[in-house]
């Protein structure tokens, strides 16, 4: 199952900044996590995660570093700020609503 | 970057790739640095999983999206760094043909309106001819002509409502009011600062208009500033050819020995410099990118001048001893100085990635700010020594106020300049500053409209 194209650009800011929630990261491991996390169903085209990150970071909701990577090269490492936090909780209840309203449709529809 | 004397094959592509996206305009330097590192940790990835390392190269490009597609999406987020229009538009917009066609309909009826407008009151007796000398009127009026056309034009352009549009009528019916009630005595002082500080006051409402409602959001007051800078570029390159359109009309009917000049002054020149405000705001609006470049070349190609020009100003003061001889003019020639000054910190700031860390040119910024505030202040104490000789003239206490204003906004530039540089603040801090300080000028420029003429007696 491959998602839509609309859901997707829709759920990347609240993925993003959930996965900088739990700890500072970078755009290989995001996009990693976000396969393994959806068992695959969310495929990213990898480079469009970059202009994602980098309108989070003009809206300063994450903050980035350039620091090392394993090998030695350089590579751009991002962190979430307090604003982003709060963005996340604002999210997080947008998405908790959108859940229970369709799951409500669907329950209905079931017992129908 | 990792590239070693013996270039694999491997390396030899994805420098290839590099290339390639060094090629985009909307993806910079260290985007093409941070994408290439994901590029090598997939491919790492992928040859640990058994594949070899070319073709864990094309499957590591494959995942990475089109080109186009990703600098598109680059060109979306990074909108500043290159023409939105020509890029986005074709694909995202649905009939962009039919849309810019009722766009340049809307803009040549503004620019004629103007062009008509300056020309109604001559239906009253105030004509523009050769011959006499230039009524006034036409000075003290000359912006309200305009920029109501322009507001109106970004009204639509922006899609604001009729509501708001009735709101952004007021300052220039204030600004009617105001140019028009008072009995100045003709060419008196406050009269010629009445017709110089209007525009400064009104253009504020076009920035309204320009930003829509988004007045306090960011980037939004940047791009007015951007506008501005770019218009004024456009609108001398316009009147460039209007000189020489001039020219030619003038030699043309000499040649058959009728004199044009009626028409040069009382057609051509008022109507052309009217219209012009529109067109060229039309043209920065449609084609902001030929011209993006412009003010941010013309700052970095002057900064340095003007730096070597004050110090060098300094050292000579310092080295002869020579003081400021405090003339009619001087007040007036640093108040320009000081203008300059902060329209080169301006737009430095504003072709400027806020991100990027301090580097040599901020230097120099910093460099000129604290020059020219060192030049500004020898002259402002040689003015204070003689101001009892001087009296109060609203000229002088113009000057002043003016010089006061800006020498506030450059002395908290400077300290946000050096707290960048000792990496203790950020460069959105002076860029905020300087965005929040726009509308002071403004709100001066109405005190010397509204109040001036009342406090100096229309002298």
């Amino acid at each position: 199952m491959e998602l839509g194209k609309d859901l997707v650009a829709a759920s990347a800011t609240p993925l993003v900044l959930a996965i900088l929630a739990e700890g500072d990261s970078y755009g290989y491991a995001i996009i990693k996590q976000v396969t393994e996390l959806s068992g695959g169903h969310l495929q990213w085209t990898d480079g469009m995660l970059y202009p994602v990150l980098h309108r989070l970071e003009r809206h300063r909701l994450i903050a980035a570093k350039w620091g090392a990577s394993e090998s030695g090269r350089r590579r751009k490492y991002y962190r979430i700020t307090k604003e982003g936090r709060a963005q996340l909780a604002v999210q997080r209840q947008q998405w908790q609503v959108v859940d229970s309203t369709l799951r409500g449709i669907w329950m209905k529809a079931r017992t129908a | 970057m990792t590239i070693s004397a013996d270039r694999s094959p491997l390396e030899e592509q994805i420098a290839q790739w590099r290339l390639y996206l060094r090629r985009r305009r909307a993806i910079h330097g260290p985007d093409v640095e941070e994408l290439e590192g994901h590029l090598r940790d997939q491919m790492a990835v992928l040859t640990e999983a058994g594949l070899a390392g070319d073709e864990a190269f094309l499957v590591a490009v494959k995942r990475m999206g089109s080109l186009d597609a990703l600098s598109r999406e680059f060109a979306r987020e990074h909108s500043e760094r290159l023409w939105k229009q020509l890029v986005i538009a074709p694909d995202a917009a649905g009939e962009p043909g039919k849309a810019t066609r009722i766009e340049t309909l809307i803009v040549l009826s503004l620019a004629v309106a103007a062009a008509v407008a300056i020309k109604v009151p001559a239906l009253f007796g105030l004509r523009l001819s050769p011959d006499d000398e230039l009524p006034p009127f036409y000075a003290r009026n000359a912006s309200l002509f305009v920029f109501p056309l322009l507001t109106i034009y970004f009204v639509w352009k922006r899609g604001s409502d009729v509501v708001r549009g009735l709101w952004l009528a007021l300052p220039f019916a204030f600004g009617t009011v105001f140019a028009n009630v008072y009995p100045f005595r003709t060419g008196s002082d406050t009269e010629v600062l009445t017709a110089l500080h209007l525009p400064i006051a009104l253009w504020l409402a076009v920035g309204f208009a320009y930003v829509r409602s988004r007045w306090f959001a960011d980037g939004e007051r940047m791009d007015f500033v951007r506008f501005s800078g770019e218009l004024v570029i456009y609108y001398v390159l316009i009147a460039l050819g209007g000189g020489v359109l001039t020219g030619f009309t003038m030699m043309m009917f000499e040649a058959i020995e009728m004199n044009a000049e009626w028409l040069v002054a009382g057609w051509l020149i008022p109507c052309g410099a009217m219209g012009a405000v529109i067109i060229g705001s039309w043209l920065v609006e449609a084609k902001q990118s030929v011209i993006e470049n412009m003010a941010p070349v013309l700052t970095r190609l002057f900064t340095p001048l003007f730096t070597v020009l004050l110090l060098v100003f300094l050292a000579t003061m310092a080295w002869t001893g020579s003081p400021i001889n405090v003339k009619r003019e001087v007040l007036i020639g640093f108040d320009l100085l000081l203008v300059l000054v902060v329209g080169l910190v301006l737009y430095a700031a504003s072709a400027r990635d806020p991100q990027a860390p301090p580097d040599f040119f901020d230097g120099l910024q910093l460099l000129l700010v604290v020059s020219a505030l060192v030049v500004d202040g020898v002259a402002l104490a040689a003015i204070a020594a003689r101001i009892s000789e001087f009296g109060f003239t609203p000229n002088r206490v113009a000057a002043l106020g003016e010089n006061l204003i800006l020498l506030v906004n450059l002395a908290w530039s400077a300290w946000l300049y050096a707290r960048f540089l000792r990496h203790r603040g950020s460069f959105a801090d002076l860029e905020r500053w300087q965005i929040a300080y726009l509308p002071v000028y403004s709100a001066w420029a109405a005190f010397v409209v509204v109040v001036f003429p009342l406090m100096f007696g229309y002298r």
